[in-house]
């Protein structure tokens, strides 16, 4: 683009955008910054400090290695791994299957599971149907429960099926002739053009479940198969640190020290790993946003 | 009348049970294919959608939903003359309400401002963290925020810096509902303008070469090529956005409500979510309460749907 002379005004409002842009961009930042610099603080220096923490006081890996002791914690940790790679198998091969169906220009009852779709967008049997028809099902306290209740999303379907009517028919029609199934015709031809899109769907049900409680929370009591999520909740929103705590680890006023950067340890071992990873997919989400709003 | 009626009374021999089921053969791999996922949404969607008429029973565990007695509205009346009713009702509206105002101009300011950018590297950059809080998951962005506000957090280092008294944010009812909006105007202010700057992307160069030859500077172009070329956009998700305000994301009031706060914070959702979860369950009345959320929701949406519908006839898009 060719720069042209700007006035004095445009010039000052440049700087001040500028920096308004860069103030916000440091809000969006700071969090997670304090975070990662407080987890590797020393606690009593840390609780001493006011204002922005933009280095580590000291440096100190203690709360990281009581972080990783924590059965809790790695066994939240290896749960929600589950969860995740299971879940998003499963989801992933059910909204393809629904997509493709639903996508059949020539399929008659095409609207009708189209209809069945959309409606569950809008209602739902609510908080206590839902509990019970788990309960009914079985699924309650089981590992299931995390994961088949949240197996299909009809928004993901959707975002899939605006894709794959995009795609020119004649190629599959061709395949059609020659003789090839509909499966066939999903796994060769139509699978590998959605591929983009794919990524878009696998990452939002990735880090859905991945940062998903409330289903954990109503419908689990065996610790053994809680999410990282809900021993998070103990830790951060119930401050239940005390299982943290290397009980050895001295008088009173040092247990609450080390509490705080072992809350921030935590936090860091749980959300660091989905942040390192967005950047590089970024250009998908992107995609999925627009796809999901261009819907109709 | 139509090809494919004529076709019928030409053939009369075509019964209506071989043509189902020529259709059926005919489509049977897709039937298949679908099966698992209408098994699936009958399971997990449908058969809970007859759990409703638990509104209309009281619950007893033994005699499960069907079992139990029909109590007809005594639920709907028990609720509408608790003083529930009022409180969560203004609850959810003002939260709602507060986080339209706050939280739908948000982004699209910071997609305008961002499009002033001439740096693009720097654009980029801020962009991509811009998205970050997004990722955050709930838990942890609620934690964050009870430490940032809590008396020697970082706020009320800020507001003791400038001579202020230090606030208990977390405690004290009033700041609910601004901490609620700016959370979440923190979280989703850059994910939300995505859609935005994708609009703002689709406004034809040559507008902004005509408007700069008529002589308008920058912030006329701003103001009468930008603006009114995402105005399709806005305007339909503003619409949107409406239709959901009696659907505000209860997790997030569970995880950040406290009985301290409870009279400013306690929504409808919320409400259900208690009186099902709480010391005295009461399936009944909670499934009462829920359904009188969805219906709600339902009304405005269908409402709103049809709004969506006349817009996009009249404009652009």
């Amino acid at each position: 683009m060719k720069t042209y002379k700007q006035s004095l005004g445009a010039n000052i409002f440049d700087v001040f955008n500028l920096i308004l842009l860069l103030a916000i961009a440091f809000i969006c930042l700071y969090p997670m910054i304090y975070v990662i610099m407080a987890s590797l603080s020393s606690p009593s220096l840390l609780m001493q400090h006011s204002g922005l923490l933009l280095k580590p006081l000291g440096l100190h890996f203690d709360a990281y290695k009581s972080v990783l002791a924590n059965p809790d914690i790695t066994t939240g940790y290896a749960n929600t791994l589950f969860y995740v790679v299971i879940g998003t198998i499963l989801s992933d091969a059910l909204t393809m299957m629904a997509a493709y169906v639903v996508s059949r220009k020539k399929f008659p009852l095409r609207n009708f599971f189209n209809i069945i779709l959309i409606l569950t967008m809008f209602i739902n049997g609510g908080l206590i149907p839902s509990y019970l028809n788990i309960q009914n099902l079985g699924l309650l306290n089981t590992r299931l429960s995390q994961i088949l209740p949240v197996a299909v999303s009809a928004y993901n379907v959707i975002i899939l099926r605006t894709y794959m009517t995009s795609i020119p028919v004649s190629l599959e029609e061709s395949a059609r002739m020659d003789g090839a199934s509909h499966l066939r015709v999903l796994f060769c031809i139509i699978f590998p053009l959605c591929l983009p899109v794919f990524a878009v769907i696998t990452l939002y049900y990735a880090v859905g479940t991945w940062n998903s409680w409330f289903n954990a929370m109503i419908y689990l009591t065996d610790r053994s198969k809680y999410p990282l999520q809900l021993f998070l909740r103990e830790i951060l929103i119930l401050n239940e640190t005390d299982s943290l705590i290397n009980s050895n680890a001295a008088s009173g006023i040092e247990q609450v020290q080390i509490s705080e950067t072992i809350k921030y340890a935590t936090i860091v071992i749980s959300t660091v790993p989905i942040l390192c990873i967005y950047p590089f997919l970024q250009k998908y989400f992107v995609k999925g946003v627009m796809i999901g709003a261009v819907k109709e | 009348m139509s090809k494919k009626q004529i076709k019928i009374l030409a053939n009369p021999s075509h019964s209506l049970s071989t043509r189902i089921i020529r259709a059926l053969k005919q489509n049977y791999e897709l039937y298949l294919i679908f099966l698992p996922v209408l098994v699936y949404y009958i399971v997990f969607y449908y058969v809970p959608m007859t759990g409703i008429v638990l509104a209309f029973k009281n619950y007893a565990p033994a005699k499960g939903i069907w079992g139990s007695a029909w109590v007809g509205l005594k639920h709907f009346e028990n609720f509408f003359s608790s003083p529930n009713f009022t409180r969560t009702l203004v609850n959810t509206l003002r939260i709602s309400i507060a986080s339209i105002v706050v939280g739908f101009p948000a982004p699209i300011i910071f997609a305008l401002l961002l499009n002033e950018l001439r740096l693009r590297r720097t654009k980029k950059i801020i962009q991509t963290v811009s998205y970050m809080p997004h990722f955050i998951s709930l838990v942890v962005a609620v934690g964050l925020v009870m430490d940032f506000v809590q008396r020697d957090g970082i706020i009320n280092d800020i507001i003791a810096f400038f001579g202020g008294e230090r606030i208990a944010f977390m405690t004290e009812p009033n700041w609910f509902t601004p901490i609620y909006v700016l959370s979440g105007v923190w979280q989703e202010i850059g994910w939300s303008s995505i859609i935005y700057l994708a609009a703002i992307a689709g406004v034809s160069a040559d507008l902004y070469e005509a408007a700069a030859i008529d002589g308008a500077g920058r912030f006329r172009q701003l103001l009468h090529v930008t603006l009114p070329g995402i105005m399709p956009t806005i305007v339909i998700l503003f619409i949107m956005r409406v239709g959901n305000i009696m659907s505000i994301g209860y997790e997030k009031i569970i995880l950040m409500y406290n009985d301290l706060v409870l009279d400013k914070a306690d929504i409808i959702a919320s409400y259900v979510y208690r009186i099902a979860f709480g010391a005295a369950p009461d399936y009944g009345y909670s499934t009462a309460v829920g359904l009188f959320n969805t219906v709600i929701n339902i009304f405005l949406l269908v409402a709103t749907n049809y709004i969506t519908g006349k817009v996009n006839d009249t404009t652009l898009w």
